[in-house]
């Protein structure tokens, strides 16, 4: 793929401090929530980002968004660096980039009828305005398998799922080339999510779209993504190709959260051995020092605590990962009972 | 009061349940709204063995958290109507005073409720709130009932408890505040433990340390439990019997082996349908349900599952009778009028069960 | 915690100083105000240009503006000032002003809590229904009733028409423990009645909303008592705001701003004091009294805040991390 990534992300940190003083407040500490993290997304493509609580995905997307100003650190959209540009700069930009968020109760506006929520962006923009925005917006809402009608209609008034339609609408209607959708279907049922996932799937052919899809549900990130990039305490520790991702995991870290998904599947689940990790996962504000993972790691070593491993190439298609025991070929561990390509 | 676990059979094989500990027949919920009665819980019936973890699965809106509540008498408010019966060891719990259905909770059956991070008091020491547990059933000493919480913390694989006791719940993270409530549960040694969502708002690798802590309180202990969960990977990894809940009304229900295996009900079909599976190459399209569960309020009549099923004839305008339609199966029942062969045809999608988006 | 100490005095001094030279600026800024009508005033009706002139010499009144905020803060704290209409010692006035505020304020406190709480939870325990009904009709009518006016009706009604109580004035718990309370009756109810109301509906309120709270479901899932449940554990939470609530409120009247209240009754304490010196736009007194209220602005802000950190043990003083 020699095309020019949609995003490039070098290097990316944020931080944030914590503050305590007498009279002036000093730095004491900081949670590290993002720490050096690179990956680049392509045109057309879906980069799934997957991890528990606490990794820093989320912080991620609105540091990429520049929803939070990053403390170090390269973003750059289409060539252009994005990163630390001024609000003013960034407002052109912002048609172009768009977010989808986890709880389709929390945001919406719970005052404004669904007409308005989809529609502003537009209007904000100057794309459309009066009888335009009103075509244009009711034609979202059918695209997204709403109705027109519900132009007029308050959030309160749907379901969880039909909510969720109302902000993909509202992502749509600045039709953007980038859209980070951060856990969009996590709140909602396992049928209606089918339904969401589909939608998601069929607007991005229709539309040309690339999308960073965050999920802590590693089927869910498998049905969407080209690639998927595994995030531990605010570091990628995994990068590749979705289905070489899930039959051959390098990094320890993604092997056990393969390992602890439950398989819908009696007979499987009684024939597979499970790998459970022990403990929490530890503290964004003073991490573990050198290989964040080596305090539950079933692999770690001396080195482990003393030297940080890089993301380096491990498989083919790009796959990398940063481990100093990456999993071989031959010692992989069954994932889910009866693995077949 | 700790009864023998099952002699060492696995998880799954079809054990007729002797049904002598909880019995639920035909249970109803409804309450009174601005608009209108709403039906949570319509006609319900199941039975609970010793040592016997069941499974109601079900979406929001299935019925299956009131069903569950209702059981320890948490939804009892002016505006409830409850039918039917539950009978707890052979004591009608139903038609209990307030009073004595406090002896019940807590010391015969127990609950934990899905977050964690809003289910203890957030100003009192997490030990404060289990002693207040087993003092409020017992006259134990404090000293003693301290003991026993730093136990039941130990029990549930928590750390350094004799420290963690004094803790706040905000110092603990979610698994660790989940495991607590599950230490406050059975602080009191009760046979039945109902898990309400237990571990969806959690990560999946704290997730499976709930799930292996569940199953491994049921296989030492003996502790029965009822396990209510929308994520079938759940199910299968420690159910032995399952019960399909939709729109307020018991659909399917069989051993977990039935119940994947041979699935009668077209909801179940698409239940399992839509589950993306991480051993099995991925489907070009997620299959789905198409439309929206029910309206509780004025649900659909004859089958409920009508407006949304491929596979809707004639006769389901008549509403279908929960019974075990096969032979050989006589525990398994499901609501479905379709017969046994039409199923098993119908349910094949590209190899796999599912429910097909057109008959 | 101590750090916490430390910044909050530091702020304590910054808030004490601010506010001086406010009303310093304010009392030389408004018309009617400053030092020349200050001198008119004191020098008398018949006053001559010479005599006036004297009076300022006297007073400082010819010095800068910055030099006269000095001299002033520095007879606050040597505790010599005195004001300019009376030549009486500020400090002392004041000194003889507190029992009367304190008990007032004090007096009026307790109740206003007690019945406040219990209406509070009364109405949120039957919520809905008859009980909640007529106490919350109850906490209406005491919000809105203007403190002159109930004042005014109580005197009229229960002391003069029938002589149940007395008409005013404060007596000294030393000098006669039965009559100190009987002449605080009125005034204590006087000034109890809006806060009654107000703080039985926002317990009220706080109560329904942690009715809903899950650790409430839950401790009834443990097989706790109705009785338990609704103390140990709405309560208890429902209480937090409250405290707030009650440290800013109680700041505001012991620092003297039960002016009405005291001046109806006659009470002679520090709010009167502080009514009749802004009638008379006698300055020392107006500064003094001021830094006295803002004094236990301050205080009890920080009071407030440690009692807060240690009902909910999730706040914790001083430090500004968000976590996720």
């Amino acid at each position: 793929m020699a095309a020019e990534p949609l995003l490039e992300v070098s290097n990316l940190v944020k931080h944030f401090p914590i503050k305590e003083g007498l009279l002036i407040e000093r730095e004491v500490a900081r949670v590290e929530a993002v720490d050096d993290v690179s990956f680049s997304v392509q045109p057309g493509e879906t980069l799934g980002l997957v991890g528990e609580s606490g990794c820093g995905k989320s912080t991620l997307c609105r540091t990429i968004l520049q929803l939070l100003a990053p403390t170090s650190g390269s973003v750059r959209f289409e060539g252009r660096e994005i990163a630390g540009l001024s609000h003013r700069r960034l407002r052109p930009l912002r048609r172009e980039m768009q977010m989808i968020f986890q709880d389709p109760y929390a945001s919406l506006n719970p005052r404004k009828r669904v007409g308005q929520i989809v529609g502003d962006p537009l209007k904000l923009q100057g794309i459309a305005s009066g009888a335009e925005l009103r075509a244009q917006v009711q034609e979202l809402l059918e695209r997204v398998g709403l109705s027109s009608e519900h132009y007029n209609r308050y959030p309160h008034e749907f379901s969880g799922g039909q909510r969720q339609r109302i902000g993909i609408a509202r992502a749509l209607a600045l039709r953007p080339k980038l859209i980070v959708a951060d856990e969009p279907v996590s709140a909602l049922d396992v049928s209606i999510q089918a339904q969401i996932i589909n939608l998601l799937d069929d607007l991005q052919d229709e539309f040309g779209l690339t999308y960073i899809f965050v999920a802590h549900d590693l089927g869910v990130v498998r049905h969407v993504s080209d690639r998927i990039a595994v995030m531990y305490l605010g570091k990628v520790v995994e990068n590749a190709p979705a289905d070489r991702l899930y039959s051959h995991p390098v990094h320890p870290y993604t092997a056990a959260l393969l390992s602890a998904v439950p398989i819908p599947d009696p007979r499987e689940n009684r024939a597979r051995h499970q790998t459970v990790l022990e403990g929490d996962v530890p503290s964004p504000i003073d991490p573990p020092s050198a290989c964040r993972f080596h305090t539950r790691c079933p692999r770690a070593t001396e080195i482990c605590s003393s030297e940080e491993p890089e993301l380096k190439t491990h498989g083919p298609d790009g796959h990398l990962a940063a481990c100093h025991h990456p999993l071989e070929e031959a010692s992989r561990p069954e994932v889910a009972g009866s693995a077949s390509a | 009061m700790s009864a023998r676990p099952e002699s060492g059979a696995p998880a799954g094989s079809a054990t007729i349940s002797d049904g002598n500990l909880l019995n639920v027949a035909d249970l109803s919920v409804r309450f009174a709204t601005e608009d209108g009665l709403l039906k949570a819980v319509d006609g319900v019936s199941f039975d609970v063995g010793s040592s016997e973890i069941l499974a109601i699965v079900g979406e929001s809106g299935s019925g299956k958290s009131v069903t569950a509540q209702t059981i320890m008498g948490l939804t009892r408010s002016p505006n409830a109507q409850i039918e039917g019966s539950i009978r707890f060891r052979d004591k009608e719990l139903t038609g209990l005073r307030d009073a004595e259905l406090q002896d019940v909770r807590g010391k015969e059956i127990a609950m934990v409720f899905q977050d964690p991070m809003t289910s203890l008091n957030p100003v009192y020491r997490v030990g404060r709130q289990i002693v207040e547990a087993i003092r409020s059933h017992s006259e134990v000493p404090a000293e003693e009932a301290r003991e026993k919480a730093i136990e039941m913390l130990a029990a549930v694989g928590i750390p350094a408890p004799e420290s963690r006791v004094d803790n706040f719940p905000h110092e603990f993270s979610g698994g660790m505040r989940q495991r607590a409530m599950i230490a406050m549960g059975l602080a009191l040694e009760p046979s039945l433990l109902i898990a309400d969502e237990p571990s969806t708002a959690l990560d999946v690798t704290i997730q499976a340390q709930i799930i292996r802590l569940i199953q491994r309180l049921n296989q030492e202990r003996g502790l029965a439990v009822i396990l209510i969960t929308h994520d079938l990977g759940v199910v299968a990894e420690i159910a032995d019997r399952v019960l399909v809940m939709y729109a307020g009304k018991a659909v399917e229900q069989g051993t977990l082996d039935e119940i994947f295996y041979d699935p009668q009900h077209p909801y179940t079909w698409g239940l399992l349908g839509s589950l993306t599976r991480l051993d099995r190459p991925r489907p070009r399209r997620l299959p789905q349900i198409k439309g929206l569960p029910p309206s509780l309020l004025a649900p659909p009549t004859g089958c409920s599952f009508r407006p949304r099923c491929p596979h809707a004839f004639g006769r389901c305008t008549e509403p279908p009778s929960l019974e075990a339609r096969l032979s050989e199966a006589p525990q398994h029942m499901d609501r479905c009028w379709k017969s046994p062969d039409e199923k098993r045809e119908l349910r094949n999608v590209e190899g796999r069960i599912g429910l097909r988006s057109e008959a | 915690m101590g750090p916490f100490i430390a910044r909050r005095l530091v702020r304590m001094v910054l808030v004490l100083f601010a506010v001086s030279i406010l009303v310093f600026l304010i009392f030389n800024v408004l018309p009617g105000g400053g030092t020349d009508a200050a001198a008119r005033r004191i020098a008398g009706k018949n006053a001559t240009p010479q005599l006036i002139a004297n009076v300022r010499k006297d007073f400082g009144f010819d010095e800068s503006l910055p030099q006269q905020y000095l001299t002033m803060m520095k007879q606050i704290f040597s505790g010599s000032l005195v004001s300019y209409q009376s030549q009486l010692n500020v400090m002392d006035q004041i000194k003889q002003g507190i029992p009367a505020t304190f008990s007032l304020c004090i007096g009026a406190a307790i109740i206003w809590m007690a019945f406040g709480v219990l209406f509070g939870y009364l109405s949120a325990v039957h919520a809905g229904r008859l009980t909640d009904r007529g106490l919350t009709i109850l906490a209406l009518a005491g919000i809105s009733l203007p403190v002159f006016w109930l004042a005014s009706i109580l005197i009229v009604y229960l002391s003069q028409k029938i002589p149940i109580f007395p008409n005013g004035d404060f007596v000294p718990f030393q000098d006669d423990p039965w009559q100190w309370l009987v002449h605080l009756i009125l005034p204590w109810t006087t000034l109890a009645v809006l806060f009654v109301g107000f703080y039985s509906r926002v317990l009220r309120s706080n109560m329904l909303d942690v009715m809903d709270e899950d650790y409430v479901r839950a401790a009834r899932a443990k097989g706790l008592g109705e009785h338990q449940v609704r103390t140990r554990h709405v309560l208890r939470n429902a209480l937090i705001p409250i405290v707030t609530l009650f440290g800013l409120d109680f700041a505001a009247v012991i620092g003297g701003g039960a002016i009405i209240t005291e001046l109806i009754f006659n009470l002679n304490g520090v709010g009167q004091y502080a009514a009749q010196s802004i009638g008379n736009q006698d300055l020392p007194p107006i500064m003094a009294v001021t830094l006295f209220g803002a004094f236990f602005v301050v205080l009890f802000n920080t009071l407030v805040d440690v009692a807060y950190a240690y009902l909910d043990p999730r706040i914790r003083l001083g430090t500004s991390a968000e976590l996720a």
